[in-house]
């Protein structure tokens, strides 16, 4: 073996190509399986979105002016009326402009209640909370969420500062805790929120059609409540609220985000099926490769079979000798396979900025499958030295 | 006390369509203590016979008894061991493992019994000292002559304290002078009590032996004493009684 040294090397190849793919399709799978846990813990559990539209929803339906609008009278109805149900926080978005002395930035502006934050379980970290008392009066008030207080205000504490929303003054009365990226990618701490009656009266309640639209419902169930139940009771009431006749045009989407959230793990799951075929092929491709060397070795080295089986060693002695080297081969090409693929984790998780977990069971797996590789490949190579006779063996040059 | 005996030993080759009965019946008896050359013409089976009694080989009719056992009946796993146990043989070539130290070599049989690497050691080097090659024992087979390579098989071949050894042509690679030492090393050998039974067909290799078989064409043709004989074969492959003088 340490006598060939590139040939060795060739035909470990395919291990560690394939070694370094069950470390890297490991870190992927753990690092998203960890990212859309934490997203989901972010995004407060038990919750369900309900928005105008439906999944089908194209340009069509859109022009034709005929879905039905979200109304804040939906969220109370869904507070008040489904079993189960804690908050239902009607929302109002938009972008905006906001403006701190003399620099602006666009960003995003949301209208929420006091009850937004407990469906979201978001904490103030610095200044107070929004009170129903924010609510009632419209206050022009706003809580801002770490990002957009970094650009508004880098380090300065903003709390009790004075901020121009369109041109709007309002005071900033606390800092939100750190949610970071959504599911989505986009920064959930991107983000000003007023009361939603003060969004409403200042920059987008003002259709006449429906001056109490909203553009999103956050629901958030009792823990023990069955999501489908739910969101089947929310979908009933809004068709009946609107007065959707059965068969009409579905116009409302009723969404539960952690399944969402779950959803976009399939992106890197068709990665890591795509890493495992590639792992599978290069395994038994390695395989195949040091079956194809110990063969060679074994006939290389009838005549070193044929003398230790004239000293004594039995058959089970040169069985276990081959099979040691054709593990030891794809032991090696596993270890190597194992470094070079926490790099290519690492630089994934660097370059990509995808989210990679490297884990010791990762790394014990991909060495195992190794092993397996050299036991299965390695076993034909040497019952067949070990089925020699000696004075064959020893008659060959 | 016997410790080999042969009875009516055949056993062939098959080249093309025929058989070739490279041992014809041989029957044998060889006592413990003997030092025994094997001598005959090329192709007269007396590689054939040393690979059965070194158990490397089996006859295919026909009787062999090492120590009262009876060898033929043997499975693979009982014929390595006493490969291991029993027998000692040596090679024309050395059969030496490449890239392996004197050392290592002269403890791979002691490998095959599980022995503790320490005390495998210290057998090895006992012996390689016996063999004045004790500050050889790092070496490996290339950096040896062909002298030093022989005592070293000779040192495996004895590492396992055999009941017998057997060598086939052992100085057959070697120049007259060194095969001469490797004579000196068996008569020493036989004269601490070992069993050797030793092919050659050089009569002064041979004369180092206490008794001389002489095989043609797979039979055994003569069976004499070498301190009183020893066999030298003509030029015509005609086989002559010369009056030993040693
Ligand atoms: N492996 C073999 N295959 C076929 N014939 C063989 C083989 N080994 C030996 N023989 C034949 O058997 C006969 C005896 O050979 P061998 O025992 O090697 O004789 P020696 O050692 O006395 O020269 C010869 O005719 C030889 O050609
Ligand atoms: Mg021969």
């Amino acid at each position: 073996m340490r006598a060939h040294r590139l040939r060795s090397a060739l035909t470990m190849l395919g291990i560690i190509i394939g070694v370094a793919a069950v470390v890297v399709m490991m870190s992927i799978g753990n690092g998203a399986r960890e990212r859309v846990a934490a997203q989901i813990r972010s995004l407060g559990t038990n919750l369900i979105s309900v928005t105008p539209g439906s999944a089908r929803m194209g340009s069509v339906q859109l022009g034709s002016g005929a879905a039905p609008r979200l109304s804040e009278g939906d969220a109370v109805a869904i507070e008040s009326e489904i079993p189960g149900v804690i908050v239902a926080v009607p929302l109002l978005y938009s972008r905006a402009q906001f403006t701190v002395g003399n620099s602006n930035w666009q960003g995003v502006l949301r209208g929420v209640t006091p009850s937004y934050f407990i469906a979201r379980e978001w904490a103030v970290m610095a200044g107070r909370e929004m009170i129903w008392e924010d609510d009632r009066r419209a206050a022009n008030v706003v809580l801002l969420g770490t990002t957009m207080r970094e650009k508004l205000f880098g380090h300065a504490d903003p709390v009790g500062a004075l901020l121009r929303i369109r041109d709007v003054p309002f005071t900033v009365i606390g800092v939100l805790e750190r949610k970071g990226q959504s599911v989505w990618g986009d920064d959930q701490d991107d983000v000003a929120l007023v009361p939603i009656t003060a969004a409403r009266r200042q920059f987008v309640g003002t259709s006449r059609a429906n001056p109490w639209q909203v553009h999103n419902i956050t629901v958030k169930f009792a823990e023990g409540v069955s999501a489908e139940d739910t969101m089947a009771a929310v979908h009933d009431l809004l068709r009946q609220r609107h007065r959707l006749q059965p068969g009409q045009e579905e116009t409302i989407m009723v969404s539960n985000l952690a399944e969402a959230a779950e959803v976009e793990e399939t992106a890197t799951r068709a990665v890591s099926l795509l890493l495992l075929t590639v792992a599978s092929v290069s395994l038994v491709v390695g395989g195949i490769g040091i079956m194809n060397i110990m063969l060679v070795t074994v006939t290389e080295r009838t005549r070193e079979i044929g003398l230790r089986l004239a000293v004594g060693a039995r058959q089970r002695d040169i069985l276990t000798q081959f099979l040691v080297e054709a593990i030891t081969l794809a032991l090696m090409g596993g270890i190597l396979g194992v470094s070079i693929g926490i790099m290519a984790a690492a630089a994934i998780g660097t370059f990509a900025q995808w989210p990679v977990v490297i884990d010791l069971s990762a790394v014990l797996l991909a060495v195992s499958f190794a092993a397996c590789v050299g036991v299965f490949f390695g076993y034909y190579p040497a019952r067949k030295a070990a089925r020699l006779q000696p004075i064959e063996a020893l008659r060959t040059e | 006390m016997v410790l080999i005996a042969v009875e009516a030993l055949r056993h062939s080759y098959r080249i093309g369509g025929g058989l070739v009965w490279a041992l014809d019946g041989i029957s044998l008896n060889i006592e413990q203590g003997d030092f025994v050359a094997v001598m005959g013409a090329s192709g007269s089976g007396k590689s054939t016979f040393m690979n059965i009694l070194g158990c490397l080989d089996r006859p295919a009719e026909g009787s062999y008894r090492l120590d009262g056992i009876d060898v033929g009946r043997l499975r693979q796993d009982a014929l390595a061991t006493i490969r291991n146990r029993s027998i000692g043989f040596v090679f024309q070539s050395f059969n030496l493992l490449p890239r392996t130290s004197a050392l290592e070599n002269v403890e791979l049989p002691l490998v095959y019994r599980r022995m503790r690497a320490a005390e495998r050691r210290r057998r090895a080097l006992s012996l390689l000292e016996k063999f004045g090659l004790a500050d050889r024992a790092s070496h490996t087979p290339a950096e040896l002559s062909g002298g030093q390579q022989q005592r070293v098989a000779i040192a495996r071949a004895l590492v396992t304290e055999p009941l017998v050894l057997l060598a086939d042509e052992p100085t057959g690679a070697l120049d007259s002078q060194t095969g001469q030492e490797i004579m000196a090393i068996f008569r020493r050998l036989n004269g601490e009590g070992l069993t050797i039974v030793l092919v050659t067909h050089e009569p002064e290799v041979a004369a180092n032996a206490g008794r001389i078989v002489t095989f043609r064409d797979g039979r055994m043709v003569a069976d004499h004493p070498a301190t009183q004989h020893a066999w030298h074969s003509g030029s015509q492959g005609r086989l002559s009684l010369v009056y030993n003088a040693q």
